[in-house]
């Protein structure tokens, strides 16, 4: 299958190297018939490809690129847990390779798994790989798909094989919410995050949303690391907001272990995000806003696989299924468990609308007018630049 | 000690001998058979056109970052922060380029480089100032102003040259199309390759064959008998430094100008730091670097397939580049005592025939 175009084939006979490789591999192959797993890839897949019987007619393999360790307990893990849920699908193959930079490397990690690999079907799952890494590697290799995690599709400007997802995490965040607000005994939330970009803001404003909406005396302090990946500054910010008084930690970084580990240690109660934290906090570990990946990534491979049309931009939130909560925690009362169970439900059935008028920010400007409501598919809520009222923190 | 003939070559291939022993019992212990993980990354880093040009594009702005602590290490300063330079390089790259009209490409890409090699530079000559003016330790300096380049990309991306289009991803405005630099001809690696060699090549004739190279080597073996002598010690020390941080500028000016189009976060990938594992390996020679970069490109280019054939850990490969460094800075201690080796070795022998 790698070698099926004319123009790849072109690419085997422009490179003696190459050439004599194939031909090693396949005599390797006549010699020896089991398929060790080294045997799938490169110059091996190339002799595959030559002799018939190797070749599995209706196989799909599917690349997944990772920035960070697939074991970060946080954003790549979700991915991954993405990934091996897919991969018992009949008829799949997955290759996967972590912490890939958003440079060069990545075009190279996809060029390698479309060349050596075979794949058929790429989730380079960063942010930060859309422009310019999987744009240009898009319009190389046309007969490839190239699935993103960020929404950031643009029909018509971006490549027919691109299509981009993304989930409405901030419904869990407002779920989570609920959950500390009814649990902190201080009135004080602690939220450590990376950047001041719309979608991280948006995370921090429905926390303080669902917690003030079961107790109005309720803030949210907010820390901006810098990056997404700080541990240290991670660390100490989470002292500093315990120091604080803020008993309910949540993070939105890479991975936020760190910040619950070290709620964890202090004696204070943490909410998760990305993945599933609960195992680093059996003590305060309340619940956690996840991503539900292994969703999205059936409903796509299943259309690839079929040879349907997939939708360039796929957005959903608990009703789609493309998120969900952790299980609750041992500290969390029945009521918190009730009140976050009947928002979720609301969610469910679309009659939650978390931004609605009137709305102030926390420096008391006016932000939404009363009578004006942006449901979650609303475009405006994509470029938020404000920490709503209760949220004690500075945008820029 | 003058290292000729043999020795310069056994030396270090022994260095590298020893590496892959260390490494493949690593491996071995990892549950991985050590020669078909070999056989994977020389296919993965040589073994096909594809895979050579990726090594080769990896291994481009190693060649820049590394001259960065290889030039001032030959004045006896080291120099551990091209990262710094490297962001803030890419900046001005990205400034320049968004001002700059499209009209005159080749005119706009090298006013672009420029800027990217010029902050570069100065970058690094404030921290050879602080230590030719002020006695303030250059390694340290250089580390900390790295972080503070990086904050100050952040700062700048994020705040007054934030591109209001890029939301999630602050990026500064993306340069006109028309001054992107592309690929070299006939290859799918972009001029970032050419930068690097060429420049450890001109790096290499200013080091060896001119006055100013002469008496970098003067200031870096006694720096008061360069005094003695009457060479401007600071002076020298400073442009050794503006050129190191120039080249360290110019890889992040080409990030810029052929991969990224715009600066952001993204820049900040480490170039900066593996240059420095490249200039120590290399011995601080600029020659030397260009295969020394192509090698460690080459590791990172394997890397990929290690974790995709063999489920090894990403950390696999820093590992390999772990040992590699303890190993070739160890075998410097070898230099000079292998004569000792080799007589030891035929008493050795003599006495096994003694005892048959």
């Amino acid at each position: 299958m790698p070698f099926s175009s004319p123009v790849r084939l072109g690419r085997v006979l422009e490179s003696p190297w190459k050439l004599l490789t194939s031909a090693a591999a396949a005599l390797a192959l006549l010699s020896c018939q089991k398929a060790p797993p080294a045997e799938t890839t490169g110059a091996a897949s190339a002799a595959a490809s030559a002799s018939p019987a190797a070749a599995a007619p209706s196989g799909l393999t599917v690349g997944f690129i990772y920035v960070g360790p697939k074991d970060d307990y946080g954003y790549n893990q979700a991915h991954a847990e993405g990934a091996k849920a897919v991969s018992s699908i009949a008829g799949v193959k997955i290759r996967e390779e972590e912490n890939v930079p958003e440079t060069v490397a990545v075009q190279k990690t996809m060029e390698s798994m479309i060349n050596l690999d075979g794949a058929k079907l790429l989730f380079p799952t960063s942010f930060g790989y859309f422009d310019p890494h999987i744009l240009k590697l898009a319009e190389k290799y046309p007969d490839v798909t190239f699935l993103h995690c960020g929404g950031l599709y643009t029909e018509g400007k971006h490549p027919k094989n691109v299509g981009s997802y993304f989930g409405y995490i901030d419904e869990a965040e407002y779920v989570a919410g609920i959950v500390a607000g009814l649990t902190t005994k201080t009135k004080k939330l602690g939220f450590i995050a990376a950047k001041p970009i719309p979608q991280v803001l948006r995370n921090i404003n429905s926390y303080e949303l669902g917690a003030r909406s079961v107790n109005p005396a309720v803030q949210t302090i907010v820390i901006f690391t810098g990056d997404w990946s700080m541990p240290v500054k991670e660390a100490e910010a989470a002292n500093s907001l315990v120091d604080q008084g803020a008993d309910v930690l949540t993070a939105h970084v890479d991975s936020p272990k760190v910040v619950i580990e070290t709620a964890e240690r202090r004696g204070v109660f943490s909410t998760g995000y990305h993945a599933s934290q609960a195992a680093l906090a059996p003590k305060g570990y309340l619940t956690g806003a996840e991503w539900n990946w292994e969703k999205v990534y059936s409903q796509y491979i299943q259309k690839v696989l079929k040879g349907e049309k997939w939708d360039h931009l796929v957005r959903g939130g608990f009703k789609e299924g493309f998120i969900k909560m952790s299980p609750y925690g041992a500290p969390v009362s029945e009521d918190a468990k009730k009140k976050a169970d009947d928002a979720k439900a609301k969610f469910l059935d679309g009659t939650l609308v978390v931004y609605q008028g009137p709305m102030k920010d926390n420096t008391g400007k006016e932000i939404i007018p009363a009578g004006t409501s942006h449901p979650q598919t609303d475009i405006a809520l994509e470029s938020m630049n404000y920490l709503v009222e209760g949220v004690s923190g500075k945008v820029n | 000690m003058r290292r000729t003939g043999l020795e310069a070559v056994l030396v270090p291939l022994g260095a590298v001998g020893a590496t892959l022993a260390l490494f493949g019992a690593f491996v071995t212990a990892a549950g991985q058979n050590p020669f078909s993980v070999y056989y994977e990354m020389y296919r993965g880093a040589f073994g096909t056109w594809f895979s050579f040009q990726n090594t080769l594009l990896r291994a481009s702005p190693l060649m820049l970052t590394a001259l960065c602590t290889a030039l001032p290490a030959r004045l006896g300063l080291i120099v551990i922060g091209g990262e710094g330079a490297l962001v803030l390089g890419g900046l001005a790259a990205a400034v320049a380029g968004a001002h700059l009209s499209a009209d005159s490409p080749l005119f706009g890409s090298g006013l672009m480089l420029l800027a990217a090699a010029v902050v570069g530079g100065l970058w690094i000559a404030l921290s050879i100032t602080l230590r030719a003016y002020r006695g303030v330790n250059e390694t340290i300096s250089s580390l900390l102003l790295a972080y503070i380049g990086i904050a100050l990309l952040n700062h700048f991306v994020e705040g007054p040259l934030k591109d209001p289009a890029s939301l999630n991803k602050p990026s500064t405005r993306p340069i006109p199309d028309a001054l992107m630099i592309g690929s070299l001809p006939g290859l799918d690696v972009h001029y970032g390759l050419a930068f690097g060699v060429v420049f450890s090549v001109v790096a290499w004739v200013l080091m060896t064959k001119t006055t100013f190279g002469f008496a970098s080597s003067v200031v870096g073996g006694n720096v008061r008998a360069a005094r003695l002598a009457g060479l401007p010690v600071e002076r020298l020390m400073v442009l050794a430094g503006f050129l190191g941080g120039a080249a360290a500028g110019l890889a992040g000016g080409v990030e810029v100008a052929a991969v990224h189009g715009a600066a952001n976060a993204s820049l900040v990938a480490g170039y900066g730091y593996a240059g420095i594992l490249v200039a120590f390996l290399a011995r601080h020679d600029p020659l030397a670097i260009v295969p020394v970069a192509i090698l460690l490109g080459g590791i990172n280019a394997s890397g990929g397939l290690l974790q995709r054939v063999f489920g090894l850990p990403d950390a696999t490969v820093s590992v390999l580049q772990g040992l590699l460094f303890v190993a070739i800075l160890a075998s410097e201690s070898l230099y000079g005592r292998l004569r000792f080796f080799q007589r030891s070795e035929r008493k050795a022998a003599t006495s096994k025939l003694a005892v048959a």
